[in-house]
Parts: structure tokens; sequence; C-alpha cells
């Protein structure tokens, strides 16, 4: 296997690094609480209602839409990696294969799953 | 052969967190927390991708499942019904079923884990494999990638149309963000 060493470092040090904030903050930071700060954090604004409710299905649709292309961009990276050697032939089946979720792109732009309303 | 102690500790780590995620999935009675718990599983699957020398795949289990599939499942969790009781939202049913799942897909994998004739290899140091597997996928496996984007293209059109179906029911259920006018405190 190649050498993770790096990798592993990166997340030990993340993990220890996180924790070691928040104990910080925990024991140094001063605390006098009351009713608005220990409101539900909503990027700042007044929350509305209780978050224990049914989510639209254009949120679902959202990330399914993104993971599609997510998975496009996974096929795009061994493609890009080899582009030089793949040639102009390895262009073209790419473009294939990208014209086909174009279709899909259209499609999906057309019937409105993009829009937020 | 002698495993080096920092990568046997990391395996047991990684194998750890993913079977520990998986039993918290399976008997969670929250369906959030269970999909939370999701993400341990798919991180601890992405470690052992790597130890298998599979790095392409590891990483991809990681930008596509963690940052991708889990959402979707979050997403998907959300429009359930149940979601509005949480602390009930996973009843274990059909344990006699899932009991019988489990019995018999152990005994076949115990079956074969035992019954394999095992060959310990020298560990060879492999090298990035996204190079080999562009390779592969823009040579002899041409047919089954141009293919593989029609399979998305099939999902695509799958999710637009039933989401377009319930479009008009998510009115109901849904919680409009109302697009609040950013401009009201421009300069101050």
């Amino acid at each position: 296997m190649l050498s993770y060493e790096a990798i592993l470092l990166l997340i030990v040090l993340g993990i220890a690094i996180s924790v070691v904030f928040v104990l910080i903050s925990k024991f140094l930071g001063p605390k006098n609480p009351n009713a608005r700060k220990k409101s539900v954090y909503e990027c700042g604004a007044e929350p509305q209602g209780s978050a224990r409710k049914r989510f639209p299905v254009k949120f679902y649709m959202i990330a399914l839409l993104f993971l599609l292309f997510d998975i496009e961009a996974v096929f795009l990276y061994p493609w890009a990696k080899l582009f030089r050697e793949l040639g102009f032939l390895g262009f073209v089946e790419m473009g294939i294969f990208m014209l086909v979720l174009i279709v899909g792109l259209i499609y999906a732009w057309r019937k409105g799953a993009l829009e937020w309303e | 052969m002698k495993v080096p102690l920092l990568s046997a500790m990391v395996f047991w780590a990684f194998a750890i967190l993913a079977m520990a995620s998986a039993v918290f999935v399976a008997f969670s009675r929250n369906i959030v927390h269970a999909a939370f718990a999701l993400l341990g599983c798919f991180f601890g699957v992405a470690g052992l991708y790597l130890f298998l020398s599979a790095d392409f795949v590891g990483i991809i289990q990681v930008m596509v499942y963690v940052g991708g599939v889990l959402i979707l499942f979050l997403f998907a969790v959300m429009l359930t019904g149940k979601i509005r009781n949480p602390e009930k939202s996973n009843p274990s049913r059909a344990i006699p079923g899932g009991l019988v799942t489990m019995l018999v897909t152990l005994g076949l994998f115990g079956y074969l884990a035992f019954t394999t004739p095992w060959q310990v290899l020298p560990t060879v140091p492999t090298g990035p494999t996204t190079s080999q597997i562009g390779d592969a996928l823009l040579g002899p496996y041409i047919l089954p990638f141009e293919v593989a984007s029609v399979l998305l293209l099939a999902a695509l059109l799958g999710g637009v149309l039933l989401a377009g179906g319930v479009r008009g029911r998510s009115r109901l259920t849904g919680n409009e963000q109302d697009e609040a006018p950013r401009d009201s405190g421009g300069n101050t």
C-alpha cells in the first residue's frame, strides 16, 4: 500500500485541534446564558417553527442532481489524468459520456427541477 | 508475515469504526441518528479500501458516499412521514426474517472464510491506481463506461419525474423558505 502516514497525521491533528479548542472554550470561556443565546442557531435569523418536520422534496431533488454530477466528476478524474496520452479519441469518448448527461441536465432544467421557487 | 504495529492499529480502528457504526445504524430507534451513523460506516470502509491498495476507490468512497449519498439519505429520511417523532422513527420490525438472513449470510461467509486456502503474499508496493483505471475505462471497458452515463441519465430522469409528481403535495408538508429580502440593512 502507499504510505498514508501524512494523511493519518493530518486526521489525528485535525481531531486533536478541534477537541482542544472545544475544551479550551468550555473551561476558559465566560458563561452568562440568556434565553436568546440558548435558542437554536439558524444563521443568525430568528428560528421559525420546529425543525422536526418533513422537508420538501426539492431538497432531495437537488441532492440527487448533485450526486449524479458528483459521479460524473469521479469519471472525469482518471480521464483528466490521462488526457494527453488518450488524445483526441479519449476526448470524443468523454464527450459522448458528457453529452448523455448534459441531455439529462437540460431535461431537468426544462422541467424546473433546478428552480427553488 | 509481520504487519507493522501502526498499520495494524489503524486497520483495527477503521474496521471497528465501520462495524460499530453499522451496528448503530441497525439498532438505533432514531432514523436520523441511524443516517448520521452511516457516516462512520462509509468512512471506515473508505479506510479499508486504502488498506487494499485501492486508493482511487477509497477517495471516491469519501467523495461520493460521505459527500453525496449520505446527504441524499438524510434528505430522504427527512421526507418520510414518521420524521415528526424521530425518537420512534425506526421501529425494528421483521426481526425473525432479519435473524434468518443474518444467520444464512453468516454461515455462507464463515464457510467461505474457513474453506478458502488463503495465501499470504508479501505486500507489493503499488503506485497510484488512477491512471490504470483511466486506461481501463477509456480502453477495453469503453462500452460499460458509456453505458454508465446512460444509467446516470436514467436515474436523473427518474428522479425528476418522481419529484415532479409530488411537487404539488410538497407544498402541504414543506416549510416554504421565503427568501428574506437582504437589502434591509445595507449601510450602517
